[in-house]
């Protein structure tokens, strides 16, 4: 079992005929994703990474069956790649792509209230089930199955702390990059509510970081709903006020907001335990699973 | 990005936003001159983006030539919380019997704009918010339809504005609404509004964010950027040209790393081992050998910084072009001016293992040896 991507999953890569898009759709297929179109406009009728490329998501939907779609499209033109894959009625959009700009999301956040469609991202490196199939690009050969699912704001800490748990022989169910933009699509708590139902996820791991309240969100709804238990990890505890840590999203307001010492007590006072360091954090779940 | 007061007033003036007549100077002589053409009294403001201006000595009133000398002599030139001060605007001074607040800004709990009123204008407003949060009324905005005319209207209302101004201070909401939404805002702020015993409205300070990913379409504001970048610290300037993600901090291990949360993590190690992070720096995915060596560059030449580590955990950053970079970096020293400890992860790190010369750096296998390792050769280098 794993959580929104299988080896049934049927995609679409919009900006397959890119050099980002195109590497990735190979990289996804040779893990053992079922890539089945692209998804790019002016270049239907031809040939990307060995599927065919449509004009629309729509029509990639119509031929090919396809349920999912990943987004490689540069940002000035992705808050409406991501539009139109919510309208082309998908079950999953993932949008990897950095830099969109706030009120092209906040137009997407909109949307997103009035269509089935769920929307992994942006900025941010997919997901991935261990041995099935993922979604972007993170590298497959650090990930190994097994029964704790990840959720994470960051890509690059994800495969940090993939592998630390991996090297101590511990898998993953699924691991989702949610990204690290103010605005996202899913967030802790949708990630949080889906391991909670999987039948197969024992443990959770949650690393968050500076910025926003969403991982306060989370504490409180793992205080309420969660019976799996949770490690997290919060990057940024010597990030000073006032500046942008790299993510859009990563900046502690002059107020005192979005600071690592709130979300630490918010998820010590639910009960997760929050590690130093990615040590740490693979030290309590293995604790979990003994 | 922000935009500098007189940039942001500029910007607010030409939308039909209210604003004190002004001139920017950049000299005792420029003060002066634009003081008499302005007519006295006037405020003399210093042109730098930190907040407390005004505490710190930055901005002053002045009723004639002598105090409008003393105050352009003490002002330009000055150190403000770490930024020099190279510009100050001279201001014609506005006789107040209030001051408002006005703003825009994303919330990103809710994922959507909203306007703030409030009538407790002129002090720092997230000490407002934290203290007395009724003080301020709040209107969501759907991005999708703007603001409609009531939203203005009722937050205005909503906030006891005096109704002899409401249609005023509403209309000045609506068009920083506008603007906002028109110039891809961040924030923008207007504090204090100026209410005057003819009960005129008038800007007195404005701020104006901009989103940094959205200059590609704002050509006018990403040419003031470069105005605006002008006075910060001399290692940022230069990771701007870079085109990296940095931050100078205080400490003397410095930090290079891919993806933020990584890089953020790191530093929060080497705090962890008892050391001090020196900086914050991204060299982003997918980073080439030439990328890596600007970035030993960056960190090099900051004098703070006693030893550098170097976290790669690769995903499509690959390890042999990193090893690339750094050999490159490295080779063109007689002696290394500050040890590097590396750690190579993920993506062709074997590879990078195979290029990379062992002379000179010092590997280490895990993210944690290599940090504590690197706050070591911090602490002899000090010593």
């Amino acid at each position: 079992m794993s959580v929104l991507v299988d080896d049934d999953t049927r995609v679409v890569v919009q900006g397959i005929t890119g050099g980002e898009g195109k590497f990735h759709a190979e990289q996804m297929m040779e893990y053992g994703t079922n890539v089945v179109a692209g998804a790019v406009p002016g270049k239907g009728g031809q040939e990307a990474a060995g599927v065919p490329v449509y004009d629309t998501v729509h029509e990639a939907v119509e031929e090919e069956d396809a349920d999912t779609s990943v987004i490689f499209v540069p940002p000035a033109f992705a808050g409406d790649a991501i539009f139109e894959s919510l309208d082309s009625d998908l079950e999953l959009a993932v949008a990897i792509t950095e830099g969109i700009p706030t009120q092209d999301m906040a137009r997407v956040n909109k949307r997103l209230t009035e269509t089935d469609t769920r929307l992994i991202g942006p900025n941010c490196p997919g997901l991935i089930t261990p041995g099935e199939a993922k979604l972007g690009i993170l590298p497959g050969n650090i990930f190994a199955d097994g029964n704790v699912g990840l959720v994470s704001r960051s890509g690059t800490l994800t495969y940090q702390v993939v592998d630390n748990l991996t090297n101590r022989g511990i898998g993953q169910t699924t691991a989702i990059g949610i990204g690290g933009d103010p605005i996202i699509g899913t967030d802790f708590v949708d990630a949080l509510e889906l391991f909670e139902n999987d039948d197969e996820t024992e443990a959770i791991v949650m690393c968050g970081e500076i910025g926003g309240e969403d991982e306060e969100e989370a504490a409180a709804f793992i205080d309420e709903n969660v019976d799996t238990p949770v490690a997290g990890f919060i990057a940024g505890r010597t990030a000073p006020p006032g500046k942008r840590m790299g993510h859009a999203g990563a900046i502690v307001s002059g107020s005192g907001t979005g600071t690592a010492e709130s979300k630490i007590s918010a998820l010590n006072d639910a009960g997760v335990p929050v590690g130093d360091t990615p040590e740490e954090v693979a030290d309590h779940i293995e604790e979990f699973l003994a | 990005m922000k935009l500098h007061e007189y940039q942001a007033k500029q910007v607010f003036a030409d939308a039909g936003i209210p604003t004190p007549e002004s001139q920017l100077a950049s000299d005792v002589d420029g003060v002066l001159t634009a003081a008499e053409e302005i007519g006295y009294p006037v405020a003399v403001k210093a042109q730098v983006q930190v907040g407390g201006r005004g505490k710190a000595g930055g901005i002053e009133l002045v009723e004639n030539e002598e105090e409008a000398r003393e105050a352009a002599e003490s002002i330009i030139g000055m150190d403000l919380k770490g930024y020099h001060v190279g510009q100050v605007l001279v201001e014609g001074a506005v006789d107040f019997v209030d001051e408002l607040y006005v703003g825009i800004t994303m919330d990103r709990g809710e994922g959507k704009p909203v306007a703030m009123v409030s009538t407790k204008g002129g002090v720092n407003i997230e000490e407002v918010a934290e203290e007395d949060p009724e003080a301020i009324a709040r209107e969501h905005i759907d991005p999708s339809f703007g603001m409609h005319p009531y939203q203005a209207r009722k937050a205005v209302y909503d906030a006891g504005v005096d109704k002899a101004v409401a249609r005023d201070v509403s209309s000045v909401l609506t068009t920083l609404y506008q603007l906002w939404d028109d110039r891809d805002g961040s924030d923008a702020e207007i504090n204090p509004l100026m209410v005057t015993g003819d009960d005129e409205v008038i800007a007195a300070d404005a701020v104006m964010n901009i989103d940094e990913d959205a200059l590609f379409r704002q050509p006018e504001l990403a040419e003031m950027e470069a105005e605006a970048a002008s006075g910060g610290d001399e290692l940022e300037q230069k990771a701007d040209e870079y085109d990296f993600d940095y931050v100078r901090l205080e400490g003397n291990t410095g930090i290079i790393g891919n993806g933020a949360g990584l890089v953020m993590t790191t530093l929060d190690l080497v705090d962890h081992y008892g050391g001090e992070p020196a900086n914050f720096l991204d060299v982003g995915g997918g980073a080439k050998a030439d990328r890596i060596a600007n970035a030993l560059d960056m960190v090099f030449s900051d004098d703070n910084v006693d030893s550098v580590v170097f976290n790669i955990f690769g995903g499509i950053t690959r390890g042999d072009e990193v090893a690339k970079g750094i050999n490159e970096a490295l080779e063109q020293f007689d002696e290394i001016p500050k040890p590097v400890v590396v750690r190579l992860a993920g993506t062709n790190w074997e590879e990078g293992m195979e290029i990379l010369n062992e002379d000179l750096v010092t590997v280490e296998q895990t993210l944690e040896d290599a940090v504590q390792r690197a706050v070591e050769y911090a602490e002899e280098g000090q010593a």
